[in-house]
């Protein structure tokens, strides 16, 4: 398992780049996860989705339905990708400090 | 000659027919690296044990699928395939290509790939096999250049595929290359960035012969069917009859002479035929477009001149849990309501999306949905009136009950989820 350095720690990824520790977390390794993704700058519409994605996670222990952040962070589809073009999936929820979400894809 | 390191894999290559181990061999010649996915086959031949993980998430940008991350789990054994993707790319309607363009699609794999490829993948796309994580933007970027685009992967509206249909096929019922193209073109949002609970497929077939399979395979399928009587010309079916025309339009090895009483009458499977031996008589209202007769007899028999098709729900051939059957929502929608794509085909289509997404559980096909709620639910849910088209077996599992209001008993559906 890779090690590298995101925020100033010494973090696992796993081969899509996900921390493998979400306890690890924080703001500036947010801001270094972005850039792997595309994403220079995290704005307030950033932290909208990256919060809600967090705290769904932290409460559920899984990523939440598209349908359901669309809903609760009132950004379209269209929107979400316009913030984090890699998609809510693999942009989002890595910036977010989520596990790798599962699934046929 | 060093001893070779596939000798369970070897054993493949023996034999008369086509081997994917002598091409992969042959592939590797081209690209060394390549070898490395025969090796870990091997591996897993000998320890009976799948070497390749579930998942991965990899992609380009602007797109939420189009590519199936694949990882060997023993990266330092198999270097060559440490990370070998899958890229979709969506196949043009019918699968009709130039040369050139075979060309320039191959020579893009050559450069970004590992130059194998499936044509064509059971999605029906176009399966570019085995790229490493680095490779993929630019060979996405290539593509898109070249004109191609990337197909549908996880929870999207999955690339829709459609037979050769009136480009090659006398019995296409409506324009469904134009359709295929059409909806293609109308959600490319739904298509390339998942949003719901799962993967959804709409295949697109001409007629009753269903060619893609939309029937056993995909969640709305499409297929060609017509509302009045099946056109005879009875001088062919004499001609039939007499042995000068061949039967199956000479799909039979010998010249077999058709006996239309035998091969044709007793083999309908709703006994709407007669042949008294000069004339061919057919019950139409009975017809439950099976296409038999009209296989058998191309020249004599044709599907009627009222054309549209037929719509229908509810279809997955999973590799875990049980398959799925489509049942049919709508009995019959006029040609001209499929191209150009109405308004009343659009709402039907976006209506179920939003219904299921509402309603689905995570990873749960439409068809499972309907099973789940029952079908009554789905339709009171889009409006739609139950219909006996939509009875799959007589006196059997029925889709309708009354509504407990109808009854006098309380509602208690609807209320226990979310």
């Amino acid at each position: 398992m890779p090690t590298v350095s995101l925020g100033g720690k010494d973090l696992d990824i796993d081969e899509d780049g996900f921390i493998q520790d979400p306890e690890q977390w924080d703001e500036a390794v947010a801001a270094d996860l972005a850039k792997t993704e595309g994403v220079d700058n995290l704005t307030d519409e950033h932290w909208v989705l990256i919060n809600y994605l967090r705290n769904y996670y932290l409460k559920f222990g899984i990523a939440p339905m598209i349908r359901k952040v669309c809903k609760e962070t009132k950004f379209d589809l269209k929107k979400i990708y316009e913030l984090f073009p890699s998609g809510p999936a693999k942009g989002g929820c890595k910036v977010a400090g989520l596990p790798k979400p599962t699934g046929c894809v | 000659m060093a001893e070779s390191k596939t000798p369970l894999l070897d054993e493949l290559e023996k034999g008369p027919w086509p081997s994917f181990v002598a091409d992969i061999k042959m592939a590797a010649k081209r690209k060394a690296t390549t070898m490395d996915l025969l090796n870990v086959l091997e591996l897993s031949y000998k320890e009976k044990i799948v070497h390749w993980k579930h998942g991965g998430i990899v992609g380009v940008m602007g797109y939420g699928g189009g590519v199936v991350g694949r990882y060997v789990d023993q990266p330092d054994k198999f270097p060559g395939v440490e990370n070998f993707h899958t890229i979709r790319v969506n196949q043009p309607a019918g699968w009709y290509y130039s040369s050139t363009a075979m060309r320039t699609l191959c020579d893009i794999w050559d450069k970004h790939g590992s130059g194998m490829t499936n044509f064509h993948g059971s999605t029906g796309d176009i399966i570019l096999l085995g790229t490493n994580t680095d490779a993929l933007q630019p060979c996405f970027d290539d593509l898109s250049e070249a004109g191609f685009d990337l197909g549908g992967s996880g929870s999207a509206l999955r690339t829709p595929s459609t037979c050769a249909g009136p480009g090659r096929c006398e019995w296409a019922c409506y324009d469904n290359l134009q359709v295929c193209y059409d909806l293609t073109q109308k959600y490319q949002m739904e298509l390339h960035r998942p949003m719901w609970p799962y993967k959804f497929k709409m295949k697109f077939s001409g007629c009753p012969n269903d060619c893609v399979a939309s029937v056993a395979r995909s969640d709305m399928a499409f297929i060609g069917t017509w509302r009045d009587a099946i056109r005879v010309d009875a001088a062919a079916v004499k001609a039939y009859a007499a042995g000068e025309l061949k039967a199956n339009g000479g799909a039979h090895e010998e010249h077999v002479k058709l006996d239309i009483q035998k091969d044709v009458v007793d083999l309908c499977p709703t006994q709407c035929m007669s042949w008294d031996g000069d004339k061919l008589s057919i019950n139409n209202a009975e017809c439950n477009r099976c296409m038999h007769c009209i296989n058998c007899m191309p020249r004599a028999l044709r599907p009627g001149a009222d054309q549209g098709c037929t719509i229908l729900l509810g279809a997955k051939a999973p590799i875990l849990n049980g398959a799925l059957m489509s049942s049919v929502i709508i009995p019959f929608m006029p040609r001209e309501k499929m191209t150009p794509v109405s308004d009343e085909l659009a709402e039907f289509i976006e209506n179920t999306w939003e219904f299921w997404d509402e309603n689905a559980k995570f990873r749960e096909r439409i068809g499972e949905m309907i099973e789940r709620i029952g079908l009554r639910v789905y339709l009171k849910g889009m409006g739609i009136k139950a219909i006996p088209q939509m009875v799959k077996e007589p006196r059997s599992n029925p889709y309708f009950f009354w509504w407990p209001e109808e009854l006098g008993l309380e509602s208690n559906e609807e209320e226990d989820d979310d």
